[in-house]
């Protein structure tokens, strides 16, 4: 079954946007920490004066991948295998997860640890371990806060952005039974240090997602800032990676392109800290075992929609969360979805299929500051309106079809537009007060439950015009 | 020159002085100005909203009317954003060759109204006054679809009397977008109550903007408030003349029952405020 996460049973989005925007500490953190990373960023992409030839590079390199896909994840698993490493197809979320379990079994093992993987989130694969006794260990600092505060992630690369410092403290008394712990960030990272270090140590199987697959040589690239990945992709034994299949990139010097875009998007650093990359395995360095799982869910039904396809461009960086102002307002959880903001809102309708998520599309005043911010510009405002319109078509909520044809019948002809402004001043006359209607009927009572409505003034423009008998051409 | 208008159907309907405006300043410059009665709509509420099937026609409508004219002023980015961004593929789509040949020569004689002005007819003094501490809030579809630079301020610079004061975080949305507004009613208002809280912190009495869209938002919010702030079209600052003693009132003005029925020339006022007197 194709799934992202739990976005089929997710409520509708200005449903969900309601209960965050009550939330003021929630709001607060989102704001704090979306600030910071934009200005971060926007010092970094600043600095570069070729910035808009390598988006042009990295949009490029990734529409001609969704051209050729089926060559180069070939390629990638020719080339993978060669360097021994052991590559599995998944076309839906159950199969991807049956795929793993059963590796982490062969092995005669219960526990797993995890890092870097929104895949695995999309798969409900922790669940989905759970169920079979396996138990799985998030080890990407964000990660383990969500997973200790049972609690959902809330930003794609940031996932515990909705949290601040006194909340994560709280978490990590509870969920890792501390006693005491001290309320400087050093003290939680300490915390988290020993947590994680007996795992790191102890769990010979690790599981971690992909930022790019190289299909030249069959390798795998991971970036982070905290070491962790780094210790959960070298330290186990057996290393399973799980990677959408738009993943792929043609040859090892395209990274020099995404390795660029990437940081400064994402975080706002010039390079990111910890780079991982290997292929297949090598003895005597690194994990014995290494398997990959290749992950359909979706993202071919996104390929065969042309005017959508851009939305596979997507390197997971978040600029387009930080950068939305509904996102900034809401944070992450209204989104339903591992995928939030902009990408989210295009995305997860996409992958889970348009029957669901249909408020997705709409949840954007379509401002553009999403595709400005995009480093492979991936057009989200186009991709959002033609969303909409396959919404429309498939179906649509009858009465706003209704008005909208109504409307468009209105715009037909002027003398019907005049007749439309007429029976328009005729209505509003019950509502209207000193030139604003204040409590609108209908659809409009959205409206004027917080804003003042002008009231149509007596006279239109054309009215106006056509009584001025004005200099005329 | 002869200047053929497009008013758009929201300004024609709720904001008939910034037509007017446009009229007047148009006019002063020495300019011939021709409003065709045959136009409605561009199209970019259905378009927008997911119903190109019902743009299309609009869109069509709109290339039939202008056929023949001169350079088309639009005061609203917004609807220029959807002639420039959305008519050429709805075109395409359609496959009809003829259609996409007009909505080239179409898109080549519209300007948005400070972009006809600053870049088209090389005017930033337009000889307008208007005495007041003014804001400009820049519409997303003005900075982000037509890249407007500083056309806006260099007309409101060069206005006299007035003080501009930048907006701070100038580039943020205003939670307006179309039916966005009902069907996202809670989110648009919490982005415009910061779009309105960054106004007040200018201290400007006025904000101007070159889309009434976005003042129909941040005017409604202000309004609800009971704020002295107003809100003005960028055309209507620029049709303003030397104050009157007799100041007729415009929108946004508090517990008084008329708007201004008068033509913005021959020394009439579009502000008034007992803030300012």
């Amino acid at each position: 079954m194709i799934r992202v996460g739990d976005a089929a049973r997710a409520p509708e989005f200005p449903d969900a946007a309601r209960s965050a925007l009550a939330n003021t500490q929630l709001r607060r953190n989102v704001r704090h920490a979306t600030d910071i990373i934009r200005g971060k960023r926007g010092l970094v992409v600043a600095e570069m004066d070729d910035w808009q030839a390598l988006r042009d590079a990295g949009s490029r390199i990734k529409a001609h991948v969704l051209e050729h896909l089926d060559t180069y994840l070939t390629r990638f698993e020719e080339n993978c295998t060669r360097a021994g490493g052991q590559v599995h197809w998944a076309a839906d979320a159950d199969e991807a997860n049956r795929i793993v379990i059963d590796i982490i079994r062969a092995h005669g093992q219960s526990e797993v640890i995890k890092v870097k993987t929104m895949t695995s989130d999309e798969t409900r694969l922790n669940r989905a371990l759970e169920a079979v006794g396996i138990a799985p260990y998030e080890t990407d600092l964000a990660d383990l806060i969500i997973q200790l505060g049972n609690d959902r992630p809330s930003h794609i690369v940031v996932p515990a952005l909705h949290r601040n410092r006194a909340e994560i403290r709280e978490i990590f008394l509870r969920g890792m039974h501390l006693t005491e712990l001290g309320r400087e960030p050093e003290d939680l990272t300490t915390a988290a240090r020993g947590f994680l270090r007996e795992k790191f140590l102890r769990v010979p199987v690790g599981f971690s997602g992909a930022n790019f697959l190289v299909a030249d040589t069959g390798g795998v690239c991971v970036v982070e800032s905290e070491g962790n990945a780094r210790m959960c992709l070298t330290l186990p034994r057996v290393l399973i990676t799980m990677a959408g299949i738009e993943k792929v990139v043609p040859t090892f010097q395209d990274l020099e392109v995404f390795l660029q875009l990437l940081p400064r998007s994402a975080t706002g650093e010039r390079m990111n800290p910890y780079n991982t990359l290997w292929t297949g395995i090598t003895p005597g360095d690194g994990p014995r075992e290494f398997h990959i799982v290749l992950l359909d869910n979706g993202r071919t039904r996104v390929l065969a929609d042309a005017q959508a396809r851009e939305t596979l461009h997507c390197i997971r960086c978040a600029a387009c969360l930080n950068a939305c102002p509904v996102y900034r307002q809401t944070g992450g959880h209204a989104y339903g979805s591992i995928y939030s903001g902009p990408i989210g809102a295009i995305l997860t309708p996409q992958l889970q299929g348009m029957e669901h998520s249909q408020s997705l599309p709409y949840a954007s005043s379509l401002c553009g500051a999403c595709y400005e911010v995009c480093p492979v510009k991936i057009n989200i405002p186009e991709i959002l309106i033609h969303l909409r319109r396959r919404i429309v078509e498939e179906q649509g909520p009858y009465l706003e079809r209704l008005a909208m044809k109504g409307a468009a019948l209105a715009f037909a002809d002027p003398r019907w537009f005049r007749c439309a402004q007429t029976i328009g001043r005729f209505l509003q006359r019950p509502f209207e007060r000193d030139g604003y209607v204040r409590t609108a009927p209908g659809p409009m009572a959205a409206w004027t439950s917080t804003r003042d409505l002008p009231a149509m003034p007596r006279q239109s423009f054309r009215q106006w015009w056509a009584a001025r008998g004005a200099p005329r051409a | 020159m002869l200047i053929d208008l497009f008013i758009t159907c929201y300004n024609d309907t709720l904001f008939p002085e910034t037509g007017k405006a446009v009229v007047t300043v148009l006019e002063r410059l020495g300019h011939q100005v021709e409003f065709r009665e045959a136009q409605t709509c561009c199209g970019q509420m259905h378009f927008n909203t997911g119903y190109a099937a019902e743009a299309l026609p609009l869109m069509r409508r709109t290339i039939d009317v202008f056929r023949g004219s001169g350079p088309i002023c639009v005061p609203s980015a917004s609807c220029v954003s959807m002639m420039r961004d959305h008519y050429p593929s709805l075109a395409a789509e359609a496959e009809d060759p003829a259609l996409q040949a007009g909505v080239e020569a179409f898109l080549a004689r519209v300007y948005e109204f400070s972009e006809l002005l600053v870049d088209k007819l090389q005017v930033t003094d337009v000889g307008a006054t208007f005495p007041h501490k003014v804001t400009l809030h820049t519409s997303c579809h003005s900075l982000r679809s037509l890249h407007l630079a500083d056309q806006p301020v260099r007309l409101l610079q060069a206005v006299r009397g007035l003080e501009f004061v930048a907006l701070p975080h100038h580039d943020e949305c205003c939670g307006f977008g179309g039916t966005f507004a009902v069907k996202n009613a809670e989110v648009s208002t919490a982005m415009g109550l910061e779009k309105v809280r960054s106004i007040q912190d200018t201290g400007a009495s006025v904000c101007a903007a070159g889309d009434n869209s976005c003042l129909m938002q941040i005017g409604g919010l202000l309004h609800r408030q009971g704020a002295a702030v107003r809100c003005l079209h960028l055309a209507e600052i620029l049709a303003a003349r030397e104050a009157g003693a007799n100041l007729p009132v415009l929108r946004q003005a508090q517990g008084r029952p008329e708007r201004s029925r008068g033509t913005p020339e021959g020394g009439s006022h579009p502000i008034a405020s007992s803030a300012e007197r």
